[in-house]
């Protein structure tokens, strides 16, 4: 979906002999070097300057710039770790490590439309897994996944902290409460047949507002 | 801003909101937005602009009021009478409360909610005192209430050593599962010798089932930031963290507002409240691992690394972020420490047992009829909680087990409903305390299956750094499953016990440790149904399909499926 970087500009071999050099937990504070603007162009690389330049590259920062990257990218792509990777000058094997080590960040795209279902303790005791199972054989995936077309996302939650509503899910960025199997179908296959704008991404439009371009 | 100024700023605040002769709260937070809350807030101002009377009646988007399960909720404060509580609010219903009782004083009977429910009866608010009656996003409303008047107080009239001091004598233990005296860690990292020290609040709150932390966060954020401000006072820290869970974004937002709002007045950043003591605050966010709350994973998250936890000694206490002497405490925690500064170590030691002091907040859920945040005092029944404050179990089923501590913690069966709820107690049942979820079972629920999703569960967090606890939790999730498909035999149960001594005895960290918790207990007060499983391959709750035989039975099964298939 988003080949953001073009990989002349990008060659491992010269990443790693940089970063190899370093002492991971090594704390920078400032940079001597201004980012150059980013080569693809892409307004969105600006948010993650930004978040990066608010913590002075410092590399304690990292997974704050992963937060802002993934939610302007909607995942982290390859890529973009290496782009992370290399502002903050951490070997691309740390962001990695920790990029896969916390579940909040993917690094696989999200389906177009997607449903979180709650499997927290209160949601479970009042029947979650039913709903689960319910949308896998409607969908064919397992939880966790996207369908083919990239059109449904489905994913299991922690706990959403609304057990007083158990069993809980999010359809699309709407939490539902006291669900059933055949109400949560219903809703999911409403949310995947109506033309509601994917939600991943922030629109180029959005970004726009947001960044103060110098 | 010094104390004078505070003291104006609560009274010009006070004097604005006696001007209006009825305040409508309306509840903003998560269960209640996700039943239609913010229609009810929309209802309730279209109908007082409608009826010209913004002059009388306001409406104040507050926090939790606590019965979640019957949201959205309304109250209404007439001046001069008792708050009056409105559940099950649609739209309609509001624009009726607007005319009929706040303007006309007329009560709308159907859907009010009883004030001398044991719900709210048998409830004693100490942390969340301003919960529900106060607009989060607002400094004036919390100051308005005599909020940063206890920093004030700290700063002008106490030692850092007399607070923590002070903190000890209240008895106040520690509200994020181990409950460790807290004065005594504040005492140990003020003694601490470093330059530089930092306070570190503990929101990541990872026990499914729980959220009192969040709602603490959401609904008052501003006592978990005078908290902590006290506590950077009382050991000598400049600056603080709060850790919030990613899943909680709206708890992040309020915060991140309330810290600018604070500093923006002289509450918090440099020289606060006009004295030589500075504190700042940041917020880091987390990234959706369970781990990351134990005290030493949190410290490496926050400083952007994989939360894995490393062995103690040495403690936070004596070298936690980047080396330098760090105290953590549990949000709730700190939600105490205001009101113990207010009223005093000995009003406060006054509420609950004799070695569990004050009260605890716990996020009622399950099969129980009314679910919801509950905070009372420690020494509580179980039964009181399950079936005055929670109105027992619904469809007339049976009461069979209460769980409370999540992933570290137990299930309590019946014959112990009339324990004591304390650390002590629990701790001897084979629970814990815990951090405050408590999640009623009934007779539905299959206790195998229980052990095995909380297994899931330890197994899916583990992060992997020590052997016991990686390989440990998947072999006793394996055999959990095949109790509960049917396969197992009364080997497995002997390994799994065996297995879960292992474990707890080796692991690392507290996950490790305590991820057995949830299996033996059932397998010491439900053993019945273990065998039950095992032996006739029955499940009594009908949760578990049981379609798989052991592998020494399939010789006879074989022929059998063969024929059924033919
Ligand atoms: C696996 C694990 C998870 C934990 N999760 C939390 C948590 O979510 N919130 C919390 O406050 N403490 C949690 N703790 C406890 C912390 O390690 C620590 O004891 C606590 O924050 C200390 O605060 P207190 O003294 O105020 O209780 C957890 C511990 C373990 C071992
Ligand atoms: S357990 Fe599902 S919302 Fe808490």
């Amino acid at each position: 979906m988003l080949c953001v970087l073009a990989h002349k500009d990008w060659d491992f071999l010269s990443i790693a002999k940089e970063t190899l050099a370093m002492q991971p937990p090594r704390t920078r504070t400032q940079r001597e070097v201004a980012p150059a603007e980013h080569p693809s162009g892409d307004p969105r690389f600006a948010l993650i300057d930004r978040t990066l330049k608010r913590f002075r590259f410092q590399q304690d920062a990292l997974i704050e710039v992963l937060h802002t990257a993934q939610e302007a990218f909607g995942f982290l792509e390859e890529d973009l770790l290496l782009y992370v990777a290399r502002q903050l000058k951490l070997p691309p094997s740390w962001v990695y490590g920790v990029a896969t080590f916390y579940h909040f960040f993917s690094l696989k795209p999200q389906g177009e439309h997607n449903c979180i279902v709650c499997m927290g303790t209160a949601c479970y005791v009042k029947r979650a897994a039913e709903i689960v199972a319910t949308l896998q054989a409607a969908y064919g995936i397992e939880a966790g996944h996207t369908t083919p077309d990239g059109k449904f996302s489905l994913n299991t939650a922690r706990c959403l902290g609304s057990c007083g509503l158990a069993p809980v899910l999010i359809v699309d960025g709407e939490v539902l409460g006291r669900e059933t199997p055949e109400g949560t179908l219903a809703a999911v296959q409403a949310a995947v047949a109506g033309k509601a704008a994917p939600k991943v991404a922030v629109s180029a439009n959005g970004v726009d507002e947001e960044v103060e371009l110098p | 801003m010094n104390r004078a100024d505070l003291q104006t700023m609560a009274q010009r605040e006070q004097e604005k909101q006696a001007r209006f002769q009825c305040r409508l709260l309306c509840c903003a937070s998560t269960p209640c937005l996700s039943s239609g809350g913010a229609a009810v807030q929309q209802a309730l101002q279209d109908a007082i602009k409608e009826s010209e009377a913004s002059a009388e009646v306001a409406v104040v988007s507050t926090g939790c009021m606590g019965p979640c399960s019957r949201g959205p909720v309304v109250t209404v404060q007439v001046q001069g009478e008792d708050d009056v509580y409105y559940e099950n609010v649609t739209p309609e219903t509001a624009r009726q409360i607007v005319a009929d009782h706040a303007l006309a004083g007329q009560p709308v009977q159907e859907k009010l909610l009883p004030s001398d429910l044991p719900f709210f009866a048998k409830q004693t608010k100490v942390v969340l005192s301003n919960s529900g009656l106060i607009d989060p996003e607002r400094l004036e409303d919390y100051v308005a209430r005599g909020g940063y008047l206890a920093l004030a107080y700290a700063l002008r009239e106490m030692t850092p050593e007399e607070v923590c001091v002070e903190i000890s004598q209240s008895g106040l233990r520690g509200r994020g599962g181990a409950g460790y005296p807290t004065g005594l860690k504040w005492d140990l990292v003020r003694k601490a010798p470093s330059d530089k020290k930092y306070v570190v609040a503990n929101g990541d709150e990872g026990d499914p089932g729980a959220y009192m932390d969040r709602t603490l966060m959401e609904s008052d954020p501003h006592r978990v930031l005078e908290g902590m401000a006290i506590a950077g006072y009382a050991v000598g820290a400049e600056q603080g963290f709060i850790y919030v869970r990613g899943e909680y974004p709206v708890a992040a937002k309020r915060l991140e507002r309330a810290i600018r709002a604070a500093e923006r007045r002289g509450l918090l950043g440099s020289r606060v409240l006009d004295s030589s003591f500075s504190f700042r605050i940041d917020i880091r966010i987390g990234a959706g691992a369970f781990v990351c709350g134990e005290e030493t994973a949190l410290m490496a998250s926050i400083m952007g690394r994989r939360g894995q936890p490393v062995p103690r000694p040495p403690y936070p206490a004596q070298s936690g972020l980047w080396g330098h002497p760090t105290l953590i405490n549990n949000v709730e925690t700190f939600g105490n420490i205001v009101p113990i500064i207010e009223h005093g170590a000995q009003w406060y030691a006054g509420i609950g047992t004799e070695k569990s002091k004050g009260t605890k907040i716990f996020a009622l859920a399950g099969k129980v009829e009314n679910t919801g945040l509950i905070e009372v005092p420690m020494g509580i029944t179980l039964r009181e909680i399950v079936f005055d404050i929670g109105g027992g179990i619904p469809d007339g089923r049976e009461f069979k087990a209460a769980q409370t501590g999540g992933p570290s913690g137990g299930c309590i069966p019946p014959q112990f409903l009339d324990t004591k709820v304390d650390y002590e107690s629990l701790k001897a049942l084979g629970s814990i305390m815990g951090s405050g979820g408590l999640i009623v079972m009934d007779d539905q629920s299959c206790m195998p299956d229980v052990a095995k999703f909380f297994m899931e569960f330890c197994m899916d967090e583990s992060c992997g750094k020590c052997v016991p606890c990686r390989v440990g939790t998947v072999q006793m999730y394996r055999i959990l499953q095949r109790i509960t498909d049917g396969s197992a035999t009364l080997q497995d149960l002997e390994n799994l016990e065996d297995l879960c001594t292992m474990v707890r005895e080796t692991s690392l960290c507290g996950l490790g440790q305590s991820a057995p918790n949830p299996v033996l207990s059932t397998l010491k007060y439900f053993r019945n149904e273990y065998e039950d499983h095992i032996e006739r391959r029955t499940c009594e709750a009908g949760v578990c399909e049981m379609t798989e035989v052991p592998v020494m039975a399939l010789v006879e099964e074989l022929p059998r499926r063969i024929r059924a298939a033919a």
